[in-house]
């Protein structure tokens, strides 16, 4: 590619080409003079993002376009961040929100380029925070940004910036402060208690709310430095000696006992005494109770129902069941105080299903235990898939006859439905040339080295011992040989070593999703995975093929090739890589049982099914959402294991954690927190499980 | 010449000595009386579980229990037959049989313990099988020999069922001539007690680092293959009992040998410092 800066016309011409703006009146003559001027590697980004914005929507692609040809020449190489803030913005709010959040990230950008040491920003620790949390709570909990660092009992909201310590350092470590704290609201309960008898009672609701919140940080603090003193430790350090008047509050509340109530119990003292403001503390979190509960109690009615539900089947199926269904009627939920510890019921919470355990955990958390009358049945009736639309018998119709019918498992029935999914095998969509070349180019250099690595890999030949020639003597052999000579009988011949290239005899089969639900990043990141496989794959001489599948319905399973065993990854198989969609929903089990059909006729010695996928098994209108859909893919993983199949999933679902261990098996799953991420990890994942 | 190569012979034989003083294990179910009946019934045994918790330590304990030598050999890709078996030595003018590991417990009614046995190549792990099935014979085709195990002879076999990769899996043919034992990381209170007597600290300091160690078990498939073993644990607890500082320790045992990648170590560093 020349270095000559695109002209006006040209950028013009290019804008025209991704964007269609003819058709639609548009003028872009003056982004394209703004962009004039930026140097061609500006120039050419900027396009690229275009087009890729343009991919999911048009009108994004202009925006894109229009504001990042204003800044330019500001930007810079920050670029492809300032883009995708616009991006995740467009992915989450609606196109209606890319124009402030383009804006706020150049204005956060400007204010890096300004004063870049010292501040942390969310982007640069979320991982890290993440697994931390994780590690923690034992699942992975949704983290995001906002003004304040508060939690509403579901996510925990961080600042998108903190500068508040002197160096880099202290802005991490008070990230990791005020997130483990938000953690412990919601882990020691304190949105467990109704703070508004209390609140109700004083002038100024919001000093009341400060001292509640001061409180509890008081207590949590003192739950946290049991079992992370070392954190403990920290806030510490942030926040300086209580104040005098607060050390019995604090002493009271470092009890192990103490709960939310206690907390309140003191801010109802402050009330008596006449208290000022609350002291200012550098660690103390935003507190929102009231925001909580109400979360909590959707959250709890939720989870009560799918449990009752899941044990209405169990004891449904159980001749010997305590109780009986017949009560219509189950009494609301008991608020606090009158729970059972959750550990009685363990026996009974491991007979289910994995939705209604982690239901339950949810529900054990949320209450403190578990209230009896949430496990008492809730009356007659079959388990009911969640949220099922009365009526909705949409059946998509096709014209010709399906290529393959399977069966489907019914865990309900325990049986199969015979015949019951038409599958529809077609070719993929062939995409642009462009686009392939393009992810080449722009990860050339990761190409390159994953490529060498694999070359490696196939290069450790293994050196065959014994035999009649080869490039080294076998030392042994030799030996050997002299003893049989000295003990009388004959020596063997076979004297040298060859050094033979490893066959791994492995066929790998990758099932690509190609549900609606991937549109945007998760296609991007599925496609260029695809391409870095393939480059990998090619270095090491594995036999490999790609699917993709969707499907709407049972009358409509479609399997699409991307590239069959057979096949050559050549111009035709990248552009239907590039060519892989977005399309309708994810019925798994078929198409599971369709490609391992296709794998076993595979006379390798070992075959490999990678599901790449963002999320459960689901599917429009009908049954398969839910368990239904993660048993029926568990019974078709198992039917492949049967036929000498191993099965691997690589999902961008960051709550797979639950499912994925029943589906794959617990070590024959990995989840990607972040689709971003996918081509870079991909390729290592691949050698890990086939070295 | 005789003793010069008696004593290389001596040098080169596979140890059989006997354990002298109890090898430290405690126990957590019924695994010692499971052991016992399979050594009893003459069945191989196999042990399943994570890396570090405890697997080899319970061979050695048993075979201090069943009054036993054990041999044990670390199952790595290139070793071959001849390694387990047995081989001919030069030695000065004249040849001489060696037994290898497997042949020498063989003959001498020892337990041999095959660790991580999927390491192995396919073909060596062949060799195994007359050993487990009713025939308890060995063939040293080397040496023209078919030799029958000493009743005392017990095989076992280690395994870790979390390897990822779908090459290093055993074959049924294999796995189903094994009496199986599944191992797990102990409960906190059991470990604390395993840390601070192997490691040398404390209670409070072990139970800390089992806090950690539970901790970063967590992060298993998010980050981690696996989390961090006792035997880890003992690790740092052994560099905290030589006076290095907490944090500085875990560091060295835990997190480094855990993990490579940015986030997963700066979580990591995160959850010591958090801990300690």
């Amino acid at each position: 590619m020349g270095q000559r800066k695109l002209f006006a016309h040209e950028i013009e011409e290019r804008l025209d080409e991704i964007l269609l703006l003819k058709l639609r009146q548009r003028s872009p003559r003056a982004v394209a003079m703004q962009l004039e001027a930026a140097p061609r590697e500006h120039q050419e980004s900027l396009l690229r993002w275009v087009g890729i914005a343009a991919q999911s929507a048009n009108e994004l692609g202009w925006l894109i376009a229009s504001h990042g040809a204003a800044q330019a020449a500001e930007l810079g190489d920050r670029l492809d961040d300032w883009v995708r803030a616009g991006l995740a913005a467009h992915d989450c709010e609606g196109i209606a929100a890319v124009p402030d959040a383009l804006r706020r990230a150049a204005a956060a950008q400007r204010e890096t380029a300004l004063r870049p040491a010292r501040g942390v920003a969310f982007g640069e620790i979320e991982g890290r925070l993440a697994r931390f949390l994780q590690a923690l709570d034992g699942r992975p909990l949704r983290l995001a940004t906002a003004a304040q660092a508060w939690t509403d009992g579901e996510t925990l909201w961080l600042p998108e910036r903190l500068e508040r310590a002197a160096d880099a350092n202290g802005n991490r470590r008070l990230y990791t402060v005020l997130a483990v704290q938000l953690w412990a609201q919601t882990r020691f309960g304190s949105f467990n208690v109704d703070p508004e008898p209390e609140l109700s009672q004083w002038a100024d609701r919001e000093a009341a709310l400060a001292w509640f919140a001061l409180f509890e940080a008081m207590r949590l603090e003192a739950r946290l430095a049991q079992e992370l003193p070392g954190l403990a430790r920290d806030i510490r350090l942030l926040r300086g000696p209580w104040p005098a008047d607060l050390a019995a509050a604090d002493d009271d509340l470092a009890r192990p006992a103490a709960t939310a109530a206690d907390s309140l119990r003191w801010v109802a003292e402050r009330r008596r005494v006449g208290a000022g403001g609350t002291p200012i503390l550098a660690h103390l979190t935003g507190f929102d109770p009231l925001a909580a509960r109400r979360l909590r109690a959707a959250r709890i009615a939720r989870d009560a129902a799918t449990l009752r539900r899941a044990l209405n089947i169990l004891r449904a199926n159980d001749p010997h069941a305590r109780g009986g269904a017949g009560d219509d009627s189950h009494p609301p939920l008991a608020a606090e105080g009158d729970a059972v510890p959750a550990d009685l019921l363990s026996g009974d919470i491991q007979a289910l299903p994995p939705d209604a355990q982690a239901a339950a955990q949810s529900l054990a958390q949320d209450l403190d235990g578990m209230p009896p009358e949430i496990l008492k049945p809730a009356g007659p009736g079959a388990w009911q898939p969640e949220e099922r639309d009365a009526g909705e018998t949409i059946v998509a119709t096709v014209a010709g006859k399906p290529d393959a019918i399977y069966d489907e498992w019914d865990y309900r029935r325990a049986a199969w439905r015979r015949d019951w999914c038409q599958l529809y095998e077609t070719e993929g969509p062939a995409g642009e040339d462009a686009w392939v070349d393009e992810v080449r180019r722009r990860h050339a250099h990761l190409i390159r080295s994953i490529r060498r690595r694999f070359e490696a890999l196939r290069g450790e030949d293994k050196a065959e011992r014994r035999q009649l020639d080869g490039e080294e003597i076998d030392l042994d052999a030799q030996v050997e040989a002299r003893a049989d000579r000295q003990s009388g009988s004959e020596p063997s011949p076979r004297l040298f070593v060859h050094r033979r290239r490893i066959e791994r005899s492995l066929a790998v089969m990758f099932m690509v999703d190609m549900s609606g639900s991937t549109k945007g990043w998760v296609n991007d990141a599925e496609r260029e995975s695809l391409v870095l496989l393939c480059e990998a794959i090619e270095a090491l001489g594995d036999r490999y093929a790609i699917y993709g599948f969707s499907g709407w319905t049972r009358t409509r399973c479609d399997i699409y090739h991307i590239k069959t065993f057979g096949e050559r990854y050549d111009a035709a198989t990248r552009r239907r890589i590039a060519g892989i969609e977005a399309r309708d929903y994810t019925r798994m089990g078929v198409a599971v049982r369709h490609l391992s059909g296709l794998l076993q006729r595979q006379s390798t010695r070992h075959k490999l099914l990678v599901t790449l996928s963002d999320g459960r098994p689901d599917d429009h209108g009908d049954e398969y959402r839910g368990r239904y859909g993660i048993e029926d893919t568990r019974r078709a993983l198992l039917e492949a294991r049967e036929k000498g199949i191993r099965s691997y999933c690589v999902t961008i679902d960051r709550h797979g954690a639950d499912y994925l261990p029943q589906l794959y098996g617990p070590a024959h799953y990995s989840v990607i927190d972040d689709a971003r991420k996918l081509p870079q990890k991909i390729a290592e994942i691949y050698r890990k499980l086939t070295g | 010449m005789k003793p010069a190569r008696d004593t290389a012979v001596a040098a080169l034989s596979t140890p059989l000595a006997r354990a002298g003083e109890e090898p430290y294990y405690h126990l957590v179910g019924d695994e010692a009386e499971v052991f016992a009946a399979a050594a009893q019934s003459r069945l191989p045994v196999m042990l399943k579980g994570p890396t570090g918790c405890g697997k080899t330590r319970f061979v050695e304990h048993m075979a201090w229990k069943l009054g036993r030598p054990l041999v044990t050999v670390a199952c790595h890709d290139d070793l071959t037959t001849a390694d387990l078996v047995g081989r001919y030595l030069i030695i000065g003018d004249e040849t001489v049989w060696l037994d290898g590991p497997l042949t020498a417990a063989v003959r001498a009614g020892a337990i041999c313990y095959l660790d991580e046995i999927v390491e192995a190549r396919k073909d060596t792990t062949v060799v195994i099988h007359p050993l487990t099935d009713s025939r308890r014979a060995l063939a040293v085709e080397k040496h023209g020999e078919y030799l029958a195990a000493h009743a005392d002879f017990m095989l076992v076999v280690s395994y870790n069922p979390g390897y990822q990769s779908v090459l290093k899996e055993m074959k049924p043919s294999t796995r189903q001539r094994f009496v199986a034992l599944d191992f797990d990381y102990p409960a906190p209170e059991v470990e604390a007690r395993i840390v601070a007597h192997e490691g040398g600290v404390d209670v409070a300091t072990a139970q800390r680092l089992v806090k950690l160690g539970g901790l970063t078990r967590k992060l298993r498939g998010a980050g981690l293959d696996e989390g961090a073993g006792t035997r880890l644990l003992v690790h740092a607890a052994q560099l905290i009992a030589r006076g290095m500082a907490p944090v500085a320790a875990c560091t060295a045992a835990i997190a480094r040998p855990l993990a490579d990648e940015p986030d997963t170590r700066a979580a990591l560093d995160d959850l010591i410092a958090a801990v300690f």
